[in-house]
C-alpha cells in the first residue's frame, strides 16, 4: 500500500504544479472577487435595505446559490481538464513505463493517481466553496443551509467526473476522453433541465427523460440535490433555474451516484490491468 | 538450438512467447535463455519484435501465448520486479521534477528505505554525471541527459537484472563510454544485463552473448565470450588445389568451397590458421595468398538477417 501513497503524493504534486490548476484557481479568484463585489453592491444598495428582512434574506440566499452553482461548474471543469491526460497521456508519452515496471500493482498505480487527484479536487472545492460561503457570511450576513452536505455533494460530483475521466482514459485517447466526459456531463445538464421543465408542466415523459439522463450520468442530479439542500425555503418555490430546484433528486439518487462511481472505478482498474502499456 | 540450462542458472527463460495485435503477429514464438550474470545482446532489424518482447518480459504487454520466467519466477510476478531495472528507449518522466526528486521517487517505488536513499541518490547522480544538474527541473533536459537520469533510475535499487533499451542512442561519445563502464560495473556486481541496441559495435564490445531475432523468433545465437573472434573467413589462392585435400581440413574448419585456384574456408579460431597452412603445404599445395578475414558482429548480423526487405 505504501507504493499507492507514493503515487498519490507524486500525482498531487504534479497537479499542483500544472498551469491549468493555477489558471482554474485564478478563474475562481476572479469569480469570487466579482461575486463578492456584486454581493457588496446588493447589500449596500439603499433600496435593498427598504425591503422586508425576510425577503432580503431570501434574495441574498438566491445570490448565494448562484455562487455555489458557479463553483460547481468550475470544479467539474477543473477536474476534467487536469485529469483528462493522466492515464491516456502517460501511456501515449511512455512516461508510465518506468513506473509500471517497478514492483507496483496496476491497481495501486491507478488508485494512487486517483487519490492524488481526489485530494487536489478536495482542496479546490474547499477553497472555492469556502470562498463563496465566506462572502455570503461576511458580506451578505447569511449562512447557507446544509453547507456541509452541499459541499460534500459538490465534491462527490467532481469525484464522479474524475472517475469517469479515469475510466475513459484507460480506453481512449486524451482528446476523445475529454469529449466523452464533458459530453456526458452536458447530457446530464440538459436532462436536469428537461426534468425540471417536466415537473413544472407536469409532463411525465420529460421527467422520465430527465431521470434517464441522470441514470446515464448522475452528476447534474448530485448538484441539484446539493442545491436543494442549501437553498432557502422560498427559493424552493421559485421558478426553475439552474440555481433553484423544483424537483429534487432523492437520497436514493445520491446512493446510486456512489455505486456508479464505485463501479466506474472498478471498471477503470480492470481495464487498466488488462491493457497493454 | 542450445541445450536447456538448469533454471537456477538463468535470469530469463522464455518458451514460445507470442504476441499478436489483431491479425498482426509482433512476436511469433520467442524462446531464449539468458544466464545469470551475463551481458546479453538482443539484436534484430526494425520491426523484429524486440521492444514488444522486452515489454512482455516486463509485464507492460500481455503475451498472447507462451511462458516466461524472470529470475526463476513468473514474469508477471510484481514482487519479482524489486530485482529488475528498466531503462526504456525513450525515457520520460514528469518534467517538473528535479533529477534528485526523480531518483528518490523511483528508489522509494523500488522499495529502498530512507537511509538507503540518502546515500544512493547522490551516488547514482554522480555515477551518471548528473550531480551538477541535480536541482534543475527535467524540463529542458536533452535526450542524452534524460537517458543518463533514466539509467540511474534503472540501477538505483541495484537490481539483479537490468533491461537497457537502446541506452546509448541519445548519448555523445563520452556518454557511450560511460554506459560501457556502467555495464562493466554491473557485470562485476554480478547483475545480468539485457541489452537491446542497434549499435552493434557497442554490443560487440560489451556483451557476452547475443541472439538475433527476426519476426519475433530467435534465428541465431553467438557466444562472444567463448569465441570472441566470431567466424573467420579464409581466402586461399594456390596451385594444385584438389578435392581430395578437403577432408583433411575438417578438424579446423566449418565450411569449405573450392573453385579452381581459389579456396574459401570458414573457421572459428585464429589459432587454427598456422595448422591449416602447414597442412596445405604438406599436401604439395603452392600457396600464393592466404588471407584471414574476421566476420564482425555487424557482418554476422547482415549475413543472418539476409537482405533488407524494406519497411
Amino acid at each position: 500500500m505504501t507504493r499507492l501513497w507514493i503515487i498519490a503524493g507524486v500525482t498531487f504534486r504534479e497537479v499542483a504544479r500544472r498551469k491549468i490548476l493555477w489558471t482554474a484557481l485564478l478563474a475562481a479568484a476572479a469569480f469570487l472577487s466579482l461575486f463578492g463585489t456584486g454581493m457588496h453592491f446588493q447589500v449596500h444598495d439603499p433600496r435593498f435595505s427598504q425591503i422586508p428582512p425576510v425577503v432580503r434574506y431570501q434574495a441574498l440566499s438566491s445570490i448565494l446559490q448562484i455562487g455555489f452553482y458557479a463553483i460547481d461548474m468550475l470544479g467539474v471543469l477543473m477536474t476534467v481538464l487536469t485529469s483528462v491526460d493522466s492515464i491516456s497521456g502517460e501511456i501515449a508519452s511512455t512516461t508510465i513505463q518506468a513506473v509500471a515496471t517497478k514492483p507496483i500493482y496496476r491497481w495501486q498505480l491507478l488508485l494512487g493517481k486517483w487519490f492524488g487527484f481526489a485530494a487536489m479536487v478536495l482542496v479546490y472545492v474547499a477553497l472555492t466553496f469556502g470562498g463563496v460561503a465566506a462572502i455570503g457570511y461576511f458580506i451578505g450576513g447569511i449562512h447557507p443551509r446544509g453547507a456541509w452536505q452541499g459541499a460534500g455533494l459538490i465534491y462527490l460530483e467532481c469525484l464522479l467526473v474524475l472517475t469517469l475521466t479515469f475510466l475513459f482514459g484507460t480506453i481512449f485517447s486524451t482528446l476523445t476522453n475529454g469529449v466523452i466526459v464533458l459530453g456526458l456531463h452536458g447530457i446530464a445538464f440538459i436532462g436536469g433541465w428537461l426534468e425540471q421543465i417536466g415537473t413544472v408542466t407536469q409532463s411525465a415523459r420529460l421527467v422520465s427523460l430527465g431521470i434517464l439522463s441522470s441514470v446515464l450520468m448522475p452528476s447534474e442530479s448530485i448538484w441539484r440535490r446539493a442545491s436543494y439542500l442549501m437553498q432557502s425555503s422560498i427559493a424552493r418555490t421559485l421558478d426553475f433555474s439552474p440555481f433553484a430546484t423544483r424537483s429534487a433528486p432523492s437520497t436514493a439518487m445520491v446512493l446510486y451516484a456512489c455505486v456508479y462511481l464505485l463501479v466506474a472505478l472498478l471498471l477503470a482498474i480492470y481495464r487498466f490491468q488488462q491493457r497493454d502499456l | 538450438m542450445e541445450a536447456s540450462l538448469p533454471t537456477e542458472t538463468l535470469a530469463i527463460e522464455t518458451s514460445a512467447l507470442r504476441k499478436q495485435f489483431g491479425s498482426k503477429v509482433a512476436v511469433r514464438g520467442l524462446s531464449l535463455q539468458v544466464r545469470r550474470g551475463e551481458i546479453f545482446g538482443f539484436l534484430g532489424p526494425n520491426g523484429a519484435g524486440k521492444s514488444t518482447s522486452v515489454k512482455m518480459l516486463l509485464g507492460l504487454v500481455k503475451p498472447t501465448g507462451g511462458h516466461a520466467q524472470i529470475l526463476g519466477r513468473p514474469f508477471h510476478d510484481v514482487e519479482m520486479r524489486r530485482n529488475v531495472g528498466f531503462l526504456p528507449e525513450d525515457f520520460r518522466f514528469y518534467d517538473w521534477l528535479t533529477p534528485f526528486e526523480l531518483l528518490a521517487v523511483h528508489g522509494r517505488l523500488a522499495g529502498l528505505t530512507a537511509t538507503q536513499l540518502r546515500s544512493r541518490v547522490p551516488a547514482y547522480l554522480d555515477l551518471v554525471g548528473m550531480t551538477p544538474h541535480r536541482d534543475r527541473r527535467l524540463r529542458g533536459f536533452s535526450k542524452g541527459m534524460m537517458q543518463r537520469i533514466g539509467l540511474a533510475q534503472a540501477l538505483i535499487h541495484e537490481p539483479e537484472l537490468v533491461f537497457l533499451d537502446e541506452p546509448t542512442s541519445g548519448l555523445d561519445p563520452m556518454g557511450r563510454h560511460l554506459v560501457r563502464d556502467i555495464i562493466r560495473n554491473e557485470r562485476k556486481r554480478g547483475a545480468t544485463v539485457f541489452l537491446n541496441s542497434h549499435l552493434l559495435s557497442e554490443v560487440e564490445i560489451t556483451c557476452d552473448a547475443v541472439v538475433f531475432i527476426k519476426q519475433g523468433e530467435v534465428i541465431g545465437r553467438r557466444d562472444l565470450r567463448s569465441s570472441p573472434e566470431g567466424e573467420i573467413h579464409l581466402h586461399v589462392r594456390a596451385n594444385n588445389l584438389r578435392d581430395d585435400i578437403l577432408p583433411g581440413l575438417a578438424s579446423w574448419i566449418t565450411s569449405a568451397n573450392l573453385r579452381g585456384d581459389r579456396l574459401s574456408l570458414t573457421t572459428t579460431s585464429m589459432e587454427a590458421l598456422p595448422s591449416i597452412l602447414r597442412y596445405l603445404v604438406s599436401r604439395n599445395v603452392d600457396v600464393f595468398e592466404f588471407t584471414p578475414q574476421r566476420l564482425s558482429l555487424e557482418e554476422s548480423f547482415l549475413k543472418i538477417m539476409g537482405e533488407d526487405q524494406g519497411l
